[in-house]
C-alpha cells in the first residue's frame, strides 16, 4: 500500500493550510508548589471519589497491611511479580507468617497461562512507578517482572506507590520524567476500578478490568 | 450505507416516540451538568481551550511531516503502519492481517474509525466474528442497531429496554434492570471473548509523532483488554489524530475527559508504543497501525474546512444541542451525529447525499461555544449550506451543489432583487402593511403551533420619518 | 464569539439599523430604541435606504445574493458614526459575517472597517451611553428570553439583564433552560418546522410556568416564534422587544 501512502502524503502536501494567528493561552498558576502533604491528601481524596481504596501505610508495615487486606477480602490467592520490585519485603513477610493467602508468580508468556489468569487469579500485586496527585492517578509502566495484564485481568488490583513519588500534575510527570526520550512498551495511567456509564448514565463499576482498586500509599 | 435523504422522516419520527425523547432528554442533561460541574472554573476551562485549540491547530499545520515522523517513530519501535486511501482499502488491509494469522476471532474496543469503516459487516461478510466490548458498544451490537453517540453508544435505550435485550439473548442469565447488575453480566459474558480472541482492534484518541506512540481514553478497561491479551493488535486511527509531541498529551486528555462526561480523569489512559519486546511476558507480538484517509485530504485542503479536522471527539457538541437532543443520534443516518456529524460527515459521504444535515441547526452557536478545541461549528455547517446550493462548482466539496433546487435558487434571487432597490423595498413594505388584513391565517406548519405574526399599521421606515429620524 | 470589547466615549451621533423584520412586524421597537438613544443626547440618523442585513440568504446559503443585499446597506453608512442595531442576530451579521461574506472582494477593508463600529442596542445603552433608568411603570413580572445570536455571537447576555434589573418596579423571573435556543433559526423553522415546534412549545411552556405577564426578548425573530407560541395556547403573557420595553416604563408620555 505504498501507494496509498504516497499520494495521501502528496495529497496533504499540495496545499500548505493557512490558519489565522491563534490565541496564547493565559498562563495559569498550576505550577504552584504543593508540599507532599498536600500532595498526599489531594491524591488520596480524588482516587476514594472514584471508588478506590487508599491506604496510608509505612515501608515496614505495608505487607502486613495488604495481607490484612487480603485477608478480609477473602482472597485465595495473590499474583506477584518474584523477580520484581516488591518481591523481596513480601516472601520475608509471607514466609515469617501463615503464608495466605496464596503467592502465585506465572513464568514463561502469556500464552502458557491466559486462562488461568483470567479464570483462577483472585488478585495481583504490583509497584507503580510515580501518582498524580491532582487527578488520583497511577502511573505504571509495566515490566518483565510485572507485565500488564498483572493490573488489568484479576478482579482485585493492589497498586504500591511510595508517597514520595507523588507529583501534582501529569504535565509535570511526562516533563520531569522526561518520557519523550523513551517510552516503554505500555504506559498506564489508572485512576480507580474499571467502570461505566453506557447504562442511563449510571456508573457501574467493574465492567471488563478490576472491579477493585486499593493502593497502598508508603511514607 | 444509512443515507440521510430521509433524515426528516427519522427525525418526525423520533420526536413522536416519547420513550426515546424522554432517554435523550435524561441523558443530555446529565451530561451537561456533568461538564459544567467537571469544568466550573470559566478562566481555567477558557485557558484549557485556547490552548488544546493551539495544539491541534499545529498538529494540522504541520500533518504530512508528523505523520511521516509517527510512521518512522512507530516502525522504529516495531509498529507495523498502513496508509489507506478508502475505508474499502483500510478494511482489506484489517482482513489481510487477520488472513496472515489465520485469525477468526476479533474482539473490538471502541472505535468511531471502525464504524466509518463498516468493519464489522465487511468481516463478517468474510466470516470473521466481530465482536464489541465496550458495553455501550456491545448493547448497539447485541440490538442490531448502531450508536447513537459518539461517547455513549446505547444512550437512547434505558435500562428497562437493555434488560430485556439481555433477557431475549441471554436466556439462561437472571433478568436485572440495575445497571450494575447488567454491566457485570456483560463482563462474564465477554471475559472469555478477551482470551479466546485471535486479534483485538482499537481506535486511537492520539497519536504522538515524537514518540511513535498511541494513546487511548476509556474506562472499562475493554480498550487495555483488546490491545493487551489478543496476539495481535490492530489499531485503526483517521490521519488527522496524530499530535506532535508528548508534552501535548496531558492538557487534551484533560480536557477531552472533562468536555466528555466532566470526570476528572478517565480510569484508564492507556499509551501503547510498541509490540511485546523479548523477554516481556505479555502483550500482543504484533501491533499495527491502519491510517485510512477516506476523504480526510480533502477536506485538508480548504482552509476554512480544515477545521473539521481538530475534533477530538468528546461528544459535548452534541450534548449541548437542542436539536440532537430532541431527535437523537440515529435520526442524523450518518456514523457521527449531532453538529460535528453535520459537518464532518457530508463532507466524507458527499452533500448530495447529506446535504440536509448543516441545515439541521439553528445555528444557535451553543456547539460553538463547549467545543474544546474551539471549532467554529456554526461557521462550518453555514459553509457546508453554502457548498450545498452554490451555482459554480468548483468540484473542491464532494456532492457540491446538489442541493441546489430550482424554485428555492428563484425565491432568493428575487428577494436580493427586491432588497437591493430601496425605493422599490419600501412600497413593497407599505403596501404589506396596507393590505395586513388579508394576511393569511394559516402560514403552512408555521401556524400548526403558533398564531401568525402580525403585520404593523406602517412600517417603521414610515414612522421614523415622521418622527424625524429619517435625515440621511 | 468574542469576550473583551473596547467601547469608545459617547458619541455625538449614530447610525440605527432598524431590521427588516422589524419594519415590517415590530417597528415600535426599533422606533423606541431610537428614542431612547436620543434621549440620551445622541443623534439618531435612520438612513432611509437600509432594507435586510442579509442574513436571511446568508444562513440559507446564498452567499450572492446576501453579499449584493449587504453590499447596498454599506452605502447607507458613509460616515464613521457607530451602526446601532435592536438585533442580536442582525447585528452578528454585520460585525461578525460581513467580513467572511467580503473575504477577498473590493470591499474587504471598508466592511472591515463597518464591522468593527457594530453595536447591539443594548449593548451601546449599557457599555457607551451608560445609561440610568429610571422605572416610572407599575409591578411587572417578567421572563427574559436573550437570542442565541446576542448571547452567544455577540456575547451580550449579561446587558440585557442589567438593563432590566435597573427598572426598580420589574421582578426578573427566570425560566427553566433559560440559554436554550427557541427554535426559531429563521429557515431553520422552515426547513423542519416540526423539531423547531418542539423546540418553541417547551420554551414557552418553561416561560409560562415562570407565571410572568410579559415576555421580553431583544430579537424579534425569537419574539415573534415564542410569543406566536404563547399566543396560539392562549396564554395572557404579552411579548415585547426589550427597546420597546424600556421606552414604555421610562418615558412619561407613554405611562
Amino acid at each position: 500500500m505504498h501507494n496509498a501512502r504516497d499520494n495521501i502524503l502528496n495529497r496533504l502536501r499540495r496545499q500548505r493550510p493557512e490558519f489565522p494567528p491563534q490565541d496564547e493561552p493565559a498562563s495559569m498558576d498550576e505550577g504552584n508548589e504543593t508540599t507532599l502533604q498536600q500532595r498526599i491528601e489531594a491524591f488520596t481524596e480524588k482516587l476514594r471519589s472514584v471508588r478506590a481504596e487508599v491506604h496510608l501505610t509505612t515501608e515496614q508495615d505495608w505487607c502486613h497491611k495488604l495481607q490484612e487486606l487480603c485477608r478480609k477480602k477473602e482472597l485465595d490467592n495473590l499474583l506477584y511479580g518474584n523477580q520484581g520490585p516488591l518481591a523481596e519485603a513480601m516472601e520475608k513477610h509471607w514466609n515469617s507468617d501463615d503464608s495466605t493467602p496464596r503467592l502465585v508468580t506465572l513464568n514463561e508468556t502469556i500464552e502458557s497461562w491466559k486462562e488461568p489468569l483470567f479464570n483462577d487469579i483472585a488478585a495481583a500485586v504490583t509497584s507503580v512507578r510515580t501518582g498524580i496527585a491532582q487527578v488520583g492517578t497511577l502511573v505504571l509502566w509495566p515490566t518483565l517482572e510485572e507485565p500488564r495484564t498483572y493490573s488489568l485481568v484479576p478482579p482485585v488490583h493492589f497498586a504500591v506507590l511510595h508517597a514520595d513519588k507523588l507529583y501534582n500534575t501529569f504535565a509535570e510527570v511526562v516533563e520531569e520524567e522526561a518520557w519523550q526520550e523513551g517510552m516503554p512498551t505500555n504506559a498506564l495511567l489508572i485512576s480507580g476500578p474499571s467502570k461505566s456509564a453506557d447504562i442511563e448514565q449510571t456508573l457501574s463499576y467493574g465492567v471488563h478490568g478490576p472491579t477493585e482498586l486499593v493502593a497502598l500509599l508508603v511514607s | 450505507m444509512q443515507t440521510a435523504s430521509d433524515f426528516r422522516q427519522r427525525s418526525e419520527e423520533a420526536l413522536g416516540n416519547p420513550q426515546i425523547r424522554r432517554n435523550f432528554r435524561f441523558a443530555m442533561d446529565g451530561l451537561m451538568a456533568k461538564r459544567r460541574a467537571g469544568l466550573s472554573d470559566p478562566r481555567e476551562r477558557e485557558q484549557l481551550r485556547t490552548q488544546c485549540a493551539g495544539i491541534r491547530v499545529n498538529a494540522l499545520s504541520k500533518l504530512p511531516e508528523l505523520l511521516e515522523q509517527l510512521e518512522g517513530n512507530c516502525t522504529r519501535n516495531g509498529i507495523q503502519v498502513h496508509w489507506a486511501e478508502s475505508v474499502d482499502e483500510a478494511n482489506n488491509i484489517v482482513l489481510e492481517i487477520m488472513r496472515q494469522h489465520d485469525a477468526t476471532r476479533m474482539i473490538k474496543g471502541k472505535s468511531m474509525v471502525s464504524e466509518e469503516m463498516e468493519l464489522n459487516h465487511f468481516l463478517e461478510d468474510h466470516d470473521i466474528e466481530c465482536l464489541e466490548s465496550d458495553l455501550g458498544e456491545y448493547i448497539v451490537q447485541l440490538a442490531g442497531e448502531t450508536p447513537s453517540h459518539i461517547i455513549a453508544p446505547a444512550i437512547h435505550k434505558n435500562r428497562h429496554e437493555i434488560a430485556e435485550l439481555f433477557r431475549q439473548k441471554f436466556p439462561d442469565i437472571p433478568f436485572e434492570e440495575d445497571p450494575e447488575k447488567l454491566a457485570r453480566s456483560a463482563r462474564e459474558i465477554l471475559r472469555e471473548k478477551f482470551y479466546k480472541a485471535d486479534v483485538g482492534l482499537s481506535g486511537v484518541n492520539f497519536a504522538v509523532a515524537e514518540t511513535g506512540t498511541l494513546c487511548l481514553v476509556e474506562n472499562e478497561g475493554n480498550g487495555r483488554m483488546c490491545t493487551t491479551v489478543p496476539p495481535v493488535h490492530i489499531a485503526v486511527t483517521g490521519i488527522e489524530k496524530v499530535v506532535e509531541q508528548l508534552s501535548d498529551i496531558p492538557p487534551l486528555l484533560n480536557l477531552l475527559v472533562r468536555s466528555a462526561t466532566g470526570q476528572h480523569i478517565s480510569t484508564y489512559f492507556n499509551m501503547i508504543s510498541s509490540p511485546r519486546k523479548p523477554g516481556e511476558k505479555d502483550g500482543p507480538q504484533e501491533v499495527h497501525l491502519v491510517l485510512p484517509d477516506n476523504e480526510r485530504s480533502r477536506i485538508y485542503e480548504d482552509d476554512e474546512l480544515i477545521n473539521t479536522l481538530r475534533c477530538i471527539r468528546c461528544g459535548a457538541c452534541m450534548n449541548h444541542c437542542p436539536v440532537y437532543g430532541r431527535i437523537g443520534g440515529h435520526a442524523y443516518g450518518s456514523t457521527i451525529p449531532g453538529p460535528i456529524g453535520s459537518v464532518v460527515e457530508p463532507q466524507k459521504i458527499g452533500l448530495d447525499t447529506l446535504g440536509e444535515l448543516p441545515t439541521a441547526s439553528t445555528l444557535c452557536g451553543a456547539c460553538g461555544e463547549v467545543c474544546p478545541v474551539r471549532i467554529p461549528l456554526p461557521d462550518l455547517l453555514n459553509r457546508l449550506r453554502y457548498e450545498g446550493v452554490r451555482n459554480n462548482n468548483d468540484g473542491k466539496v464532494k456532492g457540491q451543489s446538489e442541493q441546489r433546487k430550482g424554485t428555492e435558487a428563484w425565491i432568493w434571487k428575487s428577494w436580493s432583487w427586491l432588497h437591493v432597490q430601496p425605493m422599490l423595498y419600501r412600497l413593497a413594505m407599505r403596501t404589506a402593511t396596507r393590505l395586513r388584513s388579508l394576511m393569511p391565517r394559516k402560514l403552512g406548519p408555521w401556524t400548526d403551533v403558533r398564531r401568525p405574526p402580525r403585520i404593523a399599521a406602517r412600517t417603521l421606515h414610515e414612522l421614523a420619518r415622521e418622527k424625524g429620524f429619517d435625515n440621511a | 464569539m468574542e469576550r473583551q470589547r473596547h467601547y469608545p466615549e459617547k458619541p455625538g451621533r449614530i447610525y440605527f439599523f432598524g431590521t427588516c423584520l422589524v419594519d415590517l412586524l415590530y417597528p415600535e421597537a426599533s422606533l423606541a430604541g431610537m428614542q431612547l438613544i436620543q434621549r440620551e443626547g445622541v443623534d439618531v440618523i435612520f438612513p432611509k435606504d437600509q432594507t435586510c442585513c442579509g442574513q436571511p440568504a446568508w444562513n440559507s446559503g446564498y452567499r450572492d445574493e446576501a453579499r449584493a443585499v449587504a453590499l447596498a446597506q454599506l452605502k447607507c453608512f458613509p460616515l464613521d458614526y457607530p451602526v446601532v442595531v435592536p438585533s442580536g442576530s442582525c447585528a452578528g451579521m454585520m460585525r461578525h459575517h460581513y467580513p467572511r461574506l467580503f473575504k477577498n472582494t473590493p470591499q474587504e477593508q471598508q466592511v472591515q472597517a463597518l464591522a468593527n463600529r457594530v453595536y447591539k442596542l443594548t449593548e451601546f445603552l449599557v457599555h457607551v451611553l451608560k445609561i440610568t433608568l429610571k422605572d416610572l411603570g407599575t409591578p411587572a413580572k417578567v421572563a427574559l428570553h436573550t437570542s442565541c445570536s446576542a448571547r452567544r455571537e455577540m456575547g451580550v447576555a449579561e446587558e440585557h439583564e442589567a438593563l432590566l434589573q435597573q427598572l426598580g418596579n420589574v421582578e426578573l423571573v427566570e425560566q427553566e433552560r433559560k440559554a436554550e435556543c427557541c427554535g426559531f433559526g429563521g429557515t431553520f423553522a422552515v426547513k423542519h418546522p416540526k423539531i423547531s415546534a418542539e423546540m418553541v412549545s417547551e420554551k414557552a411552556e418553561h416561560i409560562s410556568n415562570t407565571s410572568a405577564d410579559t415576555l421580553v426578548s431583544g430579537d424579534c425573530g425569537c419574539l415573534m416564534n415564542i410569543s406566536g407560541r404563547l399566543n396560539h395556547q392562549a396564554e395572557k403573557i404579552k411579548g415585547k422587544h426589550i427597546a420597546s420595553f424600556l421606552w414604555e416604563r421610562t418615558n412619561a408620555d407613554s405611562q
